[in-house]
């Protein structure tokens, strides 16, 4: 699975991008963000307002209940702010 | 048709492309967006845009296809900045052109209230208090409500 994270969600978690693999339980975006919050590093810190984090798999966005599989891109974000 | 580039673009050229040839078009409405020199109560010196390459393109052209299919539009153009800008810069161009002004005025409006609600752009500012990601604003979600369509079910 590739994950890409975007403004200060980079900086927390000191990464761009990065190839990861979950165990296969891990199924959909909910149980990504709680599998990755887990995870050493700022993961934690910069999970922790949901509901102030944008997700999109495949570039859609997507919600909490959404699946997600190994073959997927996942991006986090703030809420944007173009234009 | 969108585009999203380092660049800056030239308002009067763009008009020009847009409406060339095509004679049936009585009004193009165009908004542009620029860098102001204030963050908040901060002075800033430079923004820098970051986006999401694949994901930008997509959902612009889906904000871009819905005012085509909402109003009668003859041409429509999204032209998007990225990088490191100061204030007095174009940052972002939108354009509806259609036969009578009405369609013009609120697809142009409609383009940029989605665009900054949609379009996955970050902005980080330069202030004299260091350098500080934009947070996004309820007035934009707001802006956005008047475009709402009621859903089929709703009552009265």
């Amino acid at each position: 699975m590739k994950l890409l994270y975007f403004a200060w969600l980079k900086t927390k978690i000191g990464a761009a991008e990065e190839e990861l693999t979950p165990p296969p339980e891990v199924d959909t975006v909910a149980a990504l963000l709680d599998w990755l919050a887990a995870r050493d590093g700022g993961y934690a810190e910069a999970l922790a307002d949901r509901k102030a984090l944008g997700v999109a798999v495949n570039q859609e966005y997507a919600r909490p209940e959404d699946p997600v599989g190994p073959d997927d891109e996942v991006a986090l974000f703030p809420p944007v702010t173009g234009g | 048709m969108i585009r999203v580039q380092r660049e800056d673009f030239d308002v009067g050229a763009e008009m020009a492309a847009l409406t060339a040839g095509n004679h049936a078009i009585g009004g193009l409405a165009v908004f542009v967006g620029l860098v102001r020199d204030v963050a908040g109560e901060a002075a800033l010196g430079a923004m820098t845009l970051e986006h999401y390459p694949g994901m930008t393109e997509k959902m612009l052209e889906r904000i871009e296809a819905e005012a085509n299919q909402r109003w009668p539009l003859e041409a429509s153009l999204i032209v998007h900045r990225t990088g490191r800008l100061e204030p007095g810069e174009r940052i972002v161009l939108v354009a509806a052109a259609s036969r009578h002004r009405q369609a013009a005025f609120e697809a142009c409006q409609f383009l940029i209230d989605w665009l900054k609600t949609k379009a996955p752009f970050w902005k980080l500012e330069e202030t004299e208090d260091g350098p500080k990601w934009v947070e996004a604003r309820g007035s934009d979600d707001q802006a956005t409500e008047r475009w709402k369509t009621p859903r089929p079910d709703a009552g009265g």
